[in-house]
């Protein structure tokens, strides 16, 4: 049987993804593996402390280009959209961080002057934190586009086992890419104006992608009701509410799971996969 | 003139309500909402847009159907796998390189230009914002929080302000780097977790990277005061100012369910007292 995609996303930064997406997966230990997609601030390592294994960077073509045989006609330079190929004066330059690899400039040269080469983006690291399957990514601090990561991180799903993603905050692309092609979004929010807003452009990406989703709200007695309005307007199911306990906060400070240190955690967040299994099969 | 973000690696740290409270205090200055893909200032500044623009950057493929002979060089050549058997656009893969529309044999692709959000030209309590929205599941966010930031500083000129206030991004990518490069300092707000810590370090990386000085304020300091020493140390080590440390106080909450600053709802509250003595310091270290 194939295993579920959970994708854990919210809008808002600081909701508590990375709190759901560990607490989920590490009751489900070896049936269930763990993606932290955030490869621009990945956190679900400091709460698992997994023994990596594997480690390989991760590189996009970017062109190369061979003086003695450009003719400097300038096509290349026409199709790029994102002025990372120039030719000026006697040379050709490139700005390998402008290009998006499209191979364009590639395809179009007449004298094949240009060749492709790798330019590093980050780093993927997978390992075991119990028997938990953790793979993430770490984009390279200063490297701005971090979804051919994300997409390289995606390749290791594992298909025989439930897949939890936690993805970036936002909506824009990097958030797309966590999320496309996942069985189950889970929307973390607060109670919260901020947490509103924001739960409403995640809810309109995942609307997008035509995906089915349901709601998590964490803190869920600091604030007020609005979040759950929206959820009964969209007819959005709220699997489950975490209230504001300082305990809470405190565990999450010091890079520990609430399944862990408290218990009785362990067979909501249980439940929590079960409620999603049921309506992503339904659905 | 001083341009001031707001960043913090982490999200959620708390970087729109300092930067509200902070408009609330600083006088003569052009407030700008860079986090244009989940901008949330404008929930509490609440600006009366004067001038609204759209936002085109970049082109997306769209192929004519009429005109296609599919005859599958576009598919072959397209790197996202954008196109479909059908040979219709994906248009959330689309990046926009072109190369579909420059090698296609039947002229059957257009490539017109991508509205791909709008920006915003608004009076508020506190004075002039500039602020965005970036359509969801868009592209060139990085463009568009380039773009907010120049306009916010033709206003500053124009008005000969001293200062822009800049509510930045979460994280450490595109817009991020968009957000930081060239301006005089770097407000991280830092949260005293083993996340806000290790997000908090890659954050002064890449404001290393581009050269851009950095000052902490710490959130919620009181949540585990092991974690503020080790913040500390870090801010120490990395010869980096702590301008304020702010206690875990309901009233922020309380305010921004109603849409007002911790300084307009509860200017006794200790959060309030701790945003002014932040700001106060900040004003020093900035030279305001």
């Amino acid at each position: 049987m194939k295993g579920m995609i959970i994708s854990v996303a919210s809008g808002k930064g600081g909701t508590g993804k990375t709190t759901i997406a560990t607490n989920l997966a590490v009751p489900l230990s070896e049936k269930a593996q763990l993606l932290d997609c955030d490869v621009e601030q990945p956190n679900a390592h400091l709460f698992l402390n997994p023994t990596f294994t594997h480690s390989v960077k991760v590189t996009v073509p970017v062109p190369h280009v061979d003086e003695k045989k450009c003719n400097l006609c300038g096509k290349c330079a026409e199709i790029c959209q994102f002025k990372a190929i120039v030719v000026i004066g006697k040379s050709v330059l490139t700005f390998p961080d402008m290009c998006h690899s499209c191979g364009g400039c590639v395809e179009v040269c007449p004298e094949k002057a240009i060749t492709e080469r790798g330019r590093e983006v980050g780093l993927i690291e997978r390992g075991y934190a119990d028997g938990l399957d953790f793979v993430h990514g770490r984009l390279r601090v200063g490297e701005a586009m971090s979804p051919p990561l994300i997409k390289k991180l995606r390749t290791y799903q594992d298909t025989s086992k439930a897949t939890i993603i936690d993805a970036p905050p936002g909506t824009s692309c990097p958030v797309i890419a966590a999320m496309k092609g996942t069985d189950f979004v889970l929307l973390v929010t607060e109670p919260t104006p901020f947490g509103l807003y924001d739960l409403k452009l995640a809810a309109g990406a995942v609307r997008i992608l035509g995906i089915p989703c349901g709601i998590i709200i964490n803190r869920s007695d600091l604030g007020d009701n609005r979040v759950k309005e929206f959820a009964d307007e969209e007819g959005i199911p709220v699997l489950l509410e975490i209230p504001f306990d300082r305990r809470i906060a405190e565990i999450y400070s010091r890079g520990e799971l609430i399944v862990e240190v408290m218990p009785e955690w362990k067979e909501r967040f249980l439940g929590l996969y079960e409620s999603i299994t049921r309506i992503a099969n339904r659905d | 003139m001083k341009e001031l973000v707001i960043v913090s690696g982490k999200g959620g740290t708390g970087k729109t309500t300092v930067v509200a409270s902070f408009a609330g205090l600083a006088r003569n200055k052009v407030v700008c909402d860079a986090d244009v893909d989940a901008a949330d200032l404008h929930l509490i500044l609440a600006p009366e847009v004067e001038h609204r623009h759209d936002f085109v950057s970049g082109h997306k493929a769209v192929i004519i159907q009429d005109k296609c002979s599919q005859c599958g060089l576009c598919r072959d050549l397209c790197r996202r796998d954008a196109i479909d058997a059908h040979y219709v656009v994906d248009s959330l893969e689309c990046e926009g390189c072109g190369v579909c529309y420059y090698f296609c044999p039947e002229k059957a692709i257009e490539f017109p230009d991508n509205k791909c959000g709008e920006w915003f030209i608004s009076s508020t309590r506190f004075g002039p914002m500039v602020h965005a929205r970036l359509g969801i599941a868009e592209e060139n966010s990085g463009k568009l929080v380039t773009l907010v930031r120049q306009e916010a500083k033709k206003i500053a000129e124009k008005r000969q302000f001293g200062l822009i206030l800049t509510d930045g991004p979460p994280g450490v990518g595109c817009p991020v780097i968009a957000c930081i490069g060239g301006a005089s300092a770097a407000l991280i707000v830092a949260e005293p977790t083993v996340s806000g810590r290790h997000d908090m370090e890659r954050v002064i990386q890449l404001a290393n990277h581009f050269k851009v000085p950095c000052l902490l304020c710490i959130n919620k300091y009181d949540l585990n005061p092991a974690e503020t020493d080790a913040l500390e140390s870090l801010a120490k080590s990395e010869g980096i100012p702590i301008v304020g440390k702010l206690p875990f106080d309901l009233t922020f909450t309380r305010a921004m369910v109603q849409g007002k600053t911790v300084l307009e709802l509860g200017g006794d509250s200790n959060g309030a007292k701790a945003v002014r003595e932040a700001w106060s310091s900040l004003s020093q270290a900035l030279g305001l």
